[in-house]
């Protein structure tokens, strides 16, 4: 059967210029960088040009970048790291829409005894400024708001939050897993004092990310141990993965504007053609300020996870925001934020593309995907009459 | 995450459709997730003789749905009502935890309309 994968946005394949760099520190150069040995002085340099290919990629000093395991420590870290070493205060500013990893930190700090502000967004997703600045107090530590959605694709206005924290004297972290190496991102002339990435959402290896820090800002350690990541960030260096993760950053942030253009194009193609193809269908997040490789829709009156299996039946890889595929019974918190009803939430589907979509493979979806959402509807019994 | 079962009724759902002027119609929705199933019942002197259904829900509701209406075709209401969602879900070579819910949908909506069945014929027979 024919395969298709439209779900750049939850993970992508590791590039084999990236597998091949990784490679000899599987092998012949297994040395550990805390080692004064030439083995470990060769693991050292691996180590200290991946910091460098990810700090270039943000604007930041090679000092600032820590490695983690992923965007989820990262978030964790980030958060709870800043608010427990802050002297101002126990409140933190975040938006509705943040990843599980962000909401689910900020859950639990609610339950150790901080307070925070989830500041909703309008139809597209977007954060509103006014709102922002309204929730500021004298006690806000921390403003973390995410650079781009998952679900719906949207960009917040990142360097103005940046500008009304700085202003605010208040640290700003942003969770920016999905915008990396699809917007140009720059920690000082957008005023980020955190930031979150990952590395195999965009073409590296999974089990690592980074943690921006501004020189600086005062956070504390999640995990105590050796002095790796300047006695920051404990554990053996994960030379390896962190070598694959400067390769992969260094490719996704090369010839940026070029080929977001390109993915925007294929990205009108597949709207264009569903919206001409499919009626009672909607386009969630923002029409144009969003990620380049992002669609999601509300089909009506269909339901997500059906819609997913019809698709893989047909090997096409999607996702959805629907309860159903999620094990927690609720619709994406995303999709009920930006104002959909349950169940039009609930037949949401999320395609993401990337720069190795094919034309054949966009016309594949767009012939497979109509017939799909026939067939469901005529299984259901919600109409356009109800 | 499905057996082979559940993705065949998926794919090949058995009775979807409606009954025109049936004899009871249930519906209802499931208190976890907010799907909805619809069944319509075909009833002849209390053995079902047809029986149609119609579902907005995930793959699991889909399946459950499709081998809940063979399930009671050709049956007395009294055995009819009988029917479990644990009997669905097994004929079904089981669903995975989270999916069990779904199969309420299944059992519910069969109840639901043999009971608006009885509701408008109080003295038909069972079986
Ligand atoms: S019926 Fe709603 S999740 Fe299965």
């Amino acid at each position: 059967m024919r395969k298709v994968y439209m779900d750049y946005a939850a993970t992508t394949y590791v590039k084999p210029e990236v597998l091949s760099e990784m490679l000899p520190y599987y092998g012949s150069i297994y040395g550990n960088a805390h080692s004064v040995h030439s083995y470990g002085r060769e693991a050292a340099k691996a180590m200290e040009l991946a910091r460098s290919r990810v700090a270039n990629a943000i604007g930041a000093l090679d000092r600032e970048i820590f490695f983690t395991s992923g965007g989820t420590e990262s978030d964790n870290w980030a958060i709870r790291g800043v608010v427990s070493a802050s002297k101002k205060g126990k409140h933190i500013i975040t938006s509705q829409i943040e990843h599980h990893a962000v909401l689910h930190t900020c859950e639990q700090l609610q339950k150790e005894g901080y307070e925070v502000t989830y500041l909703p967004v309008d139809e597209y997703g977007t954060v509103s400024l006014d709102a922002l600045k309204a929730a500021i107090r004298p006690d806000t530590a921390l403003i973390s708001i995410m650079f781009a959605n998952n679900e719906i694709g949207t960009i917040q206005p990142i360097a103005q939050i940046g500008k009304i924290a700085k202003e605010n004297n208040i640290v700003f972290h942003t969770d920016a897993v999905q915008a990396i190496g699809h917007e140009p991102i720059d920690v000082n002339e957008m005023n980020i004092d955190l930031l979150s990435i990952s590395a195999h959402k965009i073409h590296g290896p999974k089990g690592i990310g980074a943690l921006y820090v501004r020189k600086g800002v005062r956070i504390n350690n999640l995990m105590y141990g050796g002095a790796q990541e300047r006695g920051k960030r404990p554990g053996t260096d994960n030379t390896p993965l962190a070598v694959g993760f400067g390769k992969a950053i260094e490719l996704a942030c090369t010839d940026l504007e070029a080929r977001n253009m390109a993915l925007t194009e294929k990205r009108y193609q597949i709207l264009n053609g569903v919206m001409s193809r499919i009626s009672n269908v909607r386009l969630n997040g923002h029409p144009i300020n969003r990620l380049p490789g992002n669609l999601n829709f509300s089909f009506s009156f269909i339901e997500g996870e059906a819609l997913l299996l019809s698709l893989d039946l047909k090997g096409i890889a999607a996702s959805s925001g629907s309860a159903c595929t999620s094990g927690s019974l609720d619709p994406s918190h995303v999709l009920l934020a930006i104002g959909l009803p349950h169940e039009v939430a609930h037949g949401s589907l999320r395609v993401t593309i990337g720069d190795d979509t094919t034309q054949e493979e966009i016309d594949y979806f767009l012939r497979e995907l109509p017939p799909i959402i026939e067939r469901l509807r005529a299984m259901s019994p919600l109409t356009v009459e109800d | 995450m499905y057996s082979e079962k559940v993705m065949d009724h998926f794919s090949n759902p058995r009775n979807v459709g409606e009954i025109e002027n049936p004899s009871g119609v249930g519906t209802v929705g499931n208190a976890k997730c907010g799907d909805i199933m619809k069944i319509f019942l075909d009833i002849d002197n209390g053995v079902i003789r047809d029986v149609k259904f119609k579902t907005f829900g995930c793959g699991a509701a889909i399946a459950t749905s499709s081998m809940a209406t063979e399930m009671i075709k050709g049956k007395t209401l009294k055995e009819a009502l009988k029917l479990t969602n644990k009997a669905v879900a097994e004929a079904l070579d089981g669903l995975p935890e989270v999916k069990m819910h779904c199969s309420l949908l299944a059992e519910e909506a069969v109840k639901a309309a043999i009971e608006d069945y009885i509701a408008k014929n109080p003295d038909a027979p069972m079986e």
